[in-house]
């Protein structure tokens, strides 16, 4: 088979290791450009989100370079894109005449036996060798979160504008090329050294800004106006609130072996939102509490357009913003966004926080 | 005598304010942009040049507006901001207790709540620019009736009618249809002022708390219909200053001249870069699907700036690919 997959920022690299190592050909999907968004809009329903719309674009790109499967994920809870998969491969199947198998994966809860069938039919290897692939596509996972968290930290710090993404980019395509475990163990350490090695200005102290939302538009930079690299060019760490690594391990291994997983961003939104109400709804109130209780300077929500459980975080943060004294900066991504408006609220609320970071300095220095 | 340069360059209008070291308004200037930032730029500064003496020495100039990154190097602005701090900063100076900003320029409208002199929150309207001042000028134009008269007409009216305002189509449609039924003009366009200023409550200041003072700037404040329907929706009275059009301006020459007060030398170019020769060309990259359109600013024949490619591979601006 020839099998393709949502692009989601890095992670590319972990799902192509994976599919090779099963015993299939991976089409790359390509990174997600106007052109994408163009063939999305296309054929989507126009009320549909905006991932939907990218992520058709995506599978429409793949299907074009010769792919003849698709491979997603479904949704969790209440929230739409749990059906759009359905939805797409109604669309690519009998509006477009595509001859392409659909496979979507269900968090395993509930559908272990289903998940097993799925896998049972795909892997063409041995029983070690997709042991074997699945490792080293999830240290390769691992490796791309650990080197993008430091490229985080270490951006706003840089003197001379631009090395932290040259140099992570070029550790992504290292990665990429890595073909076992240790490889992967060693380009990790060899990148995270040549980091360090950045000339910065290390008595700055910049501010803190915790990134949340739905997970396609926060790991997409495409889709979100690289958010996260413009902030740290304003000299703002940015700590986005969702990795790969961490949503596999909570959402498909936790809840497959039905662990109480008192996820403390679940446990924190409590107060104000008790129920799940899909998507990253809940959560996102949860980190945003969480982010006020670390002291972080401000939280930026990144929601899609009609996407419902980030409206319902949307109308609740406004309460948790003063309760905890953290101010919150909405923005709604679709494909009218445009990036002078995204850059423009960003500049103010990096203002914003500045500012009130020297009056709390100011009120502290009085009252010492 | 020094004096410092604020230039605010929006969708409609491009404003200059210059003010002195005591930070008092020397002179002011508001015009309308006409789609071609770079002559409305240089055109003001003509009209500027003419205004103050020749003694007059520029310690520093700012630029803000959607076109701040284009009026920046056109400027040779020495700070360049969003029209959020801009606006906010000159609020404050203006009214130094303000809490509440509402500001409606040509193509957006934002609120800004401040507490005790500092932003603590600010929206700007994302999916709509009903109620903002192209729309107004658009319905004036359609009713024959000059745009400085508009809003005082509405003062006159008795029983504004209710027109539907979520929608600037549908708030014409609704007009056109109020006007048919053979309801008054005054209460008409006194019913667009009521339905703009809920439109611009609910979708810009939803879920804000609107305190006073309230500052109202911005073009459309001008209008004593929507200043009117604000007032009589929030109960309290809402204070216009006296610079309320070119606010954007005043608040960048105030943080140009606290630029300059750190000891910074100026980057200003003089009046005299309404006489230079800049051109820009707009050119798309192919170096990947993204197919981003660059624009390029020349003065002659050098490059002074380049911008709106996703990976900043045209930054430098030595780089002479572009050429081609």
């Amino acid at each position: 088979m020839k099998i393709t997959f949502p692009h989601m920022g890095n992670s590319w690299i972990a799902f192509k290791t994976l599919v090779e190592g099963i015993g299939h050909q991976a089409v790359l999907p390509p990174p997600p450009t106007k052109r994408t968004l163009d063939l999305g809009v296309k054929y989507a329903p126009e009320f549909a989100c905006f991932p939907f719309k990218v992520l058709l674009g995506t599978y429409l790109e793949a299907l074009e370079l010769g792919a003849d499967t698709i491979i997603s994920s479904g949704g969790v809870g209440p929230c739409r894109a749990g059906y759009y998969t359905q939805l797409q491969a109604r669309i690519l199947r009998e509006q477009l005449g595509y001859d392409v198998r659909v496979i979507t994966f269900e968090p395993p809860r509930g559908h272990l036996l289903q998940t097993y069938r799925i896998l049972r039919e795909l892997v063409k290897v041995s029983f070690p060798q997709f042991a074997a692939a699945a490792w080293l596509a999830w240290q390769k996972l691992l490796a791309l979160d650990a080197l993008e968290r430091e490229s985080h930290r270490v951006r706003p710090l840089e003197l001379d504008k631009g090395t932290t993404s040259r140099v992570l980019s070029e550790g992504i395509k290292a990665i990429d090329k890595a073909e076992s475990v240790r490889e992967v163990k060693q380009v990790t350490a060899d990148f995270l050294e040549r980091f360090r090695q950045i000339p910065k200005d290390s008595g700055y102290q910049p501010l803190k800004v915790g990134v949340i939302g739905e997970i396609y538009v926060v790991l997409e930079p495409f889709v979100n106006f690289d958010v996260v690299e413009t902030l740290g060019h304003m000299g703002v760490y940015v700590d986005r609130s969702i990795f790969l690594t961490n949503w596999v391990t909570e959402n498909a291994f936790f809840d497959a072996l039905r662990l109480q997983a008192e996820r403390s961003a679940k446990k924190a939104a409590r107060p104000y939102l008790p129920e799940l109400v899909g998507g990253h709804g809940q959560t996102s109130v949860g980190e945003t509490v969480l982010y006020a209780k670390r002291g972080f300077d401000g939280v930026v929500q990144l929601a899609p357009f009609t996407c419902i459980p980030e409206i319902v975080a949307k109308s609740i943060l406004p309460r948790v913003s003063k309760d905890l004294d953290i101010p919150v900066l909405s923005l709604t991504l679709d494909e009218q966004t445009g990036k002078a408006g995204v850059t423009t609220r960003l500049e103010a609320f990096v203002d914003l926080l500045r500012m009130r970071r020297n009056r709390l300095a100011l009120t502290r220095g009085e009252t010492a | 005598m020094n004096a410092y340069l604020g230039v605010d360059v929006g969708s409609v209008s491009t404003n200059f304010v210059l003010i002195d070291e005591q930070e008092q308004v020397l002179a002011d200037l508001y015009i309308r942009t006409q789609g071609q930032p770079i002559q409305a730029i240089q055109k003001g500064l003509r009209m500027l040049e003419k205004e103050v003496p020749p003694s007059l020495t520029i310690k520093g100039a700012g630029a803000t507006g959607s076109a701040r990154q284009l009026t920046g190097v056109i400027l040779g602005a020495d700070i360049v901001k969003n029209e959020i701090t801009a606006h906010a900063v000159a609020a404050m100076h203006c009214i130094p207790d303000v809490q509440t900003v509402i500001e409606i320029g040509g193509q957006d409208s934002k609120m800004i709540i401040i507490r005790d002199g500092v932003v603590v929150d600010f929206a700007m309207n994302t999916v709509c620019s009903a109620g903002t001042g192209s729309f107004l000028d658009h319905q004036a134009d359609r009713l024959g009736i000059p745009i400085e008269e508009f809003g005082a007409l509405a003062l006159k009216s008795e029983h504004p009618v209710r027109i539907a305002g979520r929608c600037s189509v549908f708030a014409e449609s609704d007009m056109i249809h109020k006007q048919q039924m053979g309801h008054s003009l005054p209460d008409i366009i006194a019913g667009l002022c009521e339905a703009l200023v809920r439109n611009y409550l609910n979708n810009v200041g939803h879920g804000k708390p609107i305190l006073p003072p309230i500052a109202f700037q911005g073009g459309v404040a001008a209008n004593p219909g929507i200043r009117h329907a604000f007032e009589k929706e929030l109960g309290t009275p809402v204070i216009v200053p006296e610079h309320f059009a070119v606010m954007g301006a005043l608040g960048m020459a105030l943080l140009a001249k606290e630029n300059a007060a750190r000891g910074r030398k100026t980057s200003f170019r003089g009046f005299g870069a309404s006489e230079l020769e800049f051109s820009t060309r707009s050119f798309e990259c192919k170096g990947c699907p993204n197919h981003c359109e660059i624009v390029e600013i020349r003065q002659d024949k050098v490059v002074l700036a380049r911008w709106g490619d996703r990976c900043r591979k045209w930054q430098d601006i030595t780089s002479t690919e572009a050429a081609s």
